[in-house]
């Protein structure tokens, strides 16, 4: 970026060989690639996975990502539990927002069963609020994460204390912190408590101001700005070829969002609209991300609001010790703050699934996305790109 | 979703069609056609969002069942497109030309399953599990629990128990079992 | 490099080689790490074996404590700096990020984040292990300089919690790498966390926190526990 203002600037493309992906051709031995490994013992990698990096220079040539450092085999292990067992187990497949898991897993069993219909109307709408608290969490995290690729560590900061404040709620409403495990097959664990909605309110308040900083501290940020804008492009057309959901197709304009395409729960009673952007680049999917952190706020307030004052939380569901789901096969999307968030599940008639499958956003966004965008980059950009993507391991290899 | 359900009946003899619910069925077609059915709707009827690939292990038939679940924008409409191979041997053709983020999935079904996929890009390497050397570990017949007794060193004093016999127990000591259960692997 | 040294080194490269020929099917060696002639600038031809030419090969030892006072004054500047490695082996590094911000400020207690393992004398196991990540675990344990500790963190560090019967994970982490403080919960609160690391100050000053020792004096015994897990040991017995 240097050179913009010294009056020179190479045109990399006309470079030989850096922008080029020569895959197995590399050479080591030459002297002219070095191999870096990011991660898994790195700060500043999304979690517990590694990117083996081929460089010539500063300039990524190719890379590679590995993951199955937090492989635990949750798949193996549900199937050899009955539907309740697996259901606290399942949840610790992603940290990020867990009660999306939750909610996924009650809902494929609930179908099956065919207790779908029987799912009182004050379980969705706290089902609602527990998912878009998570969401809201996820984002106070994120946003700012952007930020602190680029150094701009003051973000981080506002944001996890924030975040903090959301767990506090979440605490009060579940008993839990990060595993909540509120939302059950049949309906939900709880009510909200006394003066839940006024305290929420108070925090909600705070984030509205954390919205204005955080947008002066980073979209007005001429390093934010310059090291952002162009970065990792994605283009319309690669959405499909690559699978890319959620925030990451909305920032180069594919309007994709579960909530409104499909409408589960009672996202239809609400009132929102997925924001989009059209660059693409590291910048328009951040701004995505802090549109959305306005629009989940709001959300929230709209669910306090019209959600009914007390009801039912629970369906009368058979006994969790002998409870048998016929055969079938299901597949379950909701939209996470990553994306498109699935999974498939299979029963047998027995009093344990089949197999039980989660389709998370990383797992192509990490992998096949990734490995292409790095491609032609600056190493020092390549935690940016992996942020701005949102790629969270644990639900990759499960 | 009819219409579309009836042209693979039509065009690739689909059997086992089943409408999970609006806007999700499930189709079987023959192992040699699957990979045509895919295309076929991805490029014709705008299935254009390859959601996920899987397979389930029906180790009392023999036979792994594998997935394409794809996903079409406009009407958003999901079709699941399955086929049985089989389970000595497994191979499959690799459609990792048809999305770019296909061969992670059969690289993964590789390791976890054992399928494999000749021509996929990287299809022996390594997915999650490292150096490792016993049967692929997603299979049914591979038991967790006791290469887990038998690998790492269970702290000693750690009980457990079936919920079922063991609230019976606990609530109603009592009480005659009436009703015969197939007890959980302990 | 001593005599013993060398017959250790020279032992264990033995060791290898026949462990290569029983696993001849399947090497686990990358093809960058083979064994293999190369010509240098000047023509000349070299053997490298770069697993073990860019490692020590040296045994850990045991470090006596100091003299009285002199190591009393030690152990309270070890307590009163505790630097952690930043690296989050699990989903228990959820919590860390809240607690280097102010509101679990652990900063108050000279407890800090360090990006490397040579600058850091304290390790968070944050929850669960695969093998996978056990590997690297010990390697960066063992890269870092002594005196070290080690904080395990959740259920599943202590009898494997809820992955008990999981292919992938660990159940005992003391029988791998020793542990100064375990960290119960699932997961863990930081205030939970920061009650660990109050219990470990209470140890290093009372001068009881001497695992490194441990595993220096029963080397053999925790290299034996690795290697019938790690399937694929394709790196030096000790490195630093």
């Amino acid at each position: 970026m240097i050179n913009k203002f010294l009056g020179f600037e190479p045109d990399k493309s006309k470079l030989p060989s850096a922008t080029a992906k020569i895959g197995a051709d590399l050479d080591l031995s030459s002297h002219k690639y070095q191999k870096i490994w990011l991660g898994p013992n790195h700060p500043g990698v999304t979690g517990n996975m590694a990117i083996e990096l081929t460089v010539e220079g500063n300039t990524v040539v190719n890379a590679k990502t590995h993951v199955g450092y937090l492989h635990r085999g949750f798949e193996k292990l549900i199937e050899r539990r009955l539907y309740v067992q697996g259901f606290p187990t399942s949840i610790r497949m992603c940290v990020a927002e867990p009660d999306t898991n939750e909610y996924l897993i009650a809902t494929c069993t609930e179908q099956l069963s065919g207790y779908d219909k029987a799912v009182p109307e004050m379980a969705k709408w706290l089902r609602m609020l527990s998912l878009e608290m998570a969401r809201l969490q996820g984002l106070l995290r994120g946003v700012p994460g952007q930020g602190g690729t680029f150094a701009l560590g003051l973000g981080v900061q506002w944001g996890v204390y924030l975040r903090d404040l959301i767990l506090d709620r979440f605490e009060e409403l579940t008993g839990a912190r990060v595993y909540h495990m509120y939302i059950i097959p049949g309906g939900v664990r709880g009510l909200l408590p006394d003066g839940f909605k006024e305290r929420m309110e108070d925090n909600l308040m705070d984030i509205d101001d954390f919205i204005i900083r955080i947008r002066k501290l980073m979209f007005h940020n001429s390093v934010f700005k310059t090291r952002a804008k162009g970065l990792a492009r994605i283009t319309p057309e690669m959405v499909d070829k690559y699978g890319i959901v959620g925030t990451n197709a909305r920032g180069c304009g594919v309007k994709r969002d579960v909530r409104k395409d499909e409408p589960y729960l009672h996202y239809d009673k609400l009132d929102f609209d997925p924001p989009t952007d059209s660059d693409g680049d590291i910048y328009a999917r951040t701004w995505v991300r802090w549109q959305e952190l306005i629009q989940t706020v709001d959300l929230i307030r709209q669910i306090m609001a019209k959600m009914p004052a007390k009801g039912d939380i629970k369906a009368q569901m058979p006994n969790v010790l002998h409870w048998q789901i016929p055969k079938g096969e299901t597949y379950v999307r909701l939209e996470s703050g990553r994306g498109e968030y699935g999974m498939y599940y299979v029963t047998d008639g027995t009093d344990k699934p089949r197999r039980v499958n989660l389709r998370g956003p990383s797992y192509t966004h990490a992998i096949a996305l990734l490995e292409d965008l790095l491609v032609g980059a600056d190493v020092a950009d390549v935690h940016a790109i992996m942020v701005s993507l949102q790629t969270c391991p644990p639900e990759i290899e499960r | 979703m009819n219409e579309i359900l009836d042209k693979i009946k039509q065009k690739y003899s689909a059997e086992d069609v089943k409408v999970q619910r609006t806007g999700l069925a499930f189709v079987t077609v023959n192992k040699d056609v699957a990979l045509d059915a895919v295309t076929w709707l991805r490029d014709y009827e705008g299935y254009s969002h390859f959601v996920m690939m899987s397979c389930v292990d029906w180790i009392e038939d023999g036979k792994f069942q594998l997935l394409y679940l794809l996903h079409n924008p406009v009407t958003k409409t999901d079709v699941g497109v399955k086929t049985l191979i089989n389970r000595d041997n497994p191979a499959m053709t690799s459609g990792h030309h048809l999305w770019k983020q296909v061969w992670t999935y059969q690289r993964e079904l590789k390791e976890a399953f054992g399928i494999d996929f000749p021509g996929s890009p990287r299809v022996d390497e390594n997915f999650v599990v490292e150096g490792w050397v016993d049967i692929p570990h997603m299979r049914r017949d591979f038991n967790t629990k006791e290469y887990s007794e038998e690998t790492y060193f269970p702290r000693p004093g750690r009980e457990t128990h079936d919920p079922a016999t063991y609230m019976r127990e606990q609530l109603y000591p009592n009480q005659p079992v009436t009703a015969k259960r197939k007890d959980n692997d302990k | 490099m001593s005599e013993k040294d060398m017959n250790y080194k020279v032992s264990q490269m033995l060791k290898r080689s026949e462990t290569n020929v029983s696993n001849a099917k399947k090497s686990f060696v990358r093809p960058e790490d083979e064994e293999r002639e190369v010509v240098a600038p000047d023509g000349s031809i070299m053997k490298v074996n770069p697993i073990y030419d860019y490692f020590s090969g040296k045994r850990p030892e045991e470090e006596k404590p100091k003299n009285g006072i002199v190591e009393k004054f030690l152990n309270w500047a070890r307590a009163e700096s505790i630097w952690v490695l930043g690296f989050g082996t699990g989903c228990g590094s959820i919590e860390i990020p809240p607690l280097v911000t102010p509101r679990f400020d652990m900063f108050r207690f000279g407890v800090q984040m360090r990006p490397t393992p040579r600058q850091s004398n304290a390790f968070i196991i944050s929850g669960y292990l695969s093998v996978k990540t056990l590997k690297r675990v010990i390697r960066t344990y063992e890269q870092m300089p002594s005196p070290k500790y080690i904080l395990a963190l959740g259920s599943c560090t202590i009898n494997g919690g809820m992955y008990y019967d999981s292919y992938s994970t660990i159940n005992r982490l003391d029988k791998y790498i020793p542990v100064d403080v375990y960290i119960a919960g699932c997961m863990p609160r930081p205030e939970a966390l920061l009650a660990g690391f109050m219990k470990l100050k209470e140890l290093i000053k009372a001068g009881k926190a001497e695992k490194a020792n441990e595993y220096a004096r029963n080397f053999d015994e925790y290299k034996a526990n690795q290697k019938k897990i790690i399937k694929d040991w394709n790196m030096p017995d000790y490195n630093w």
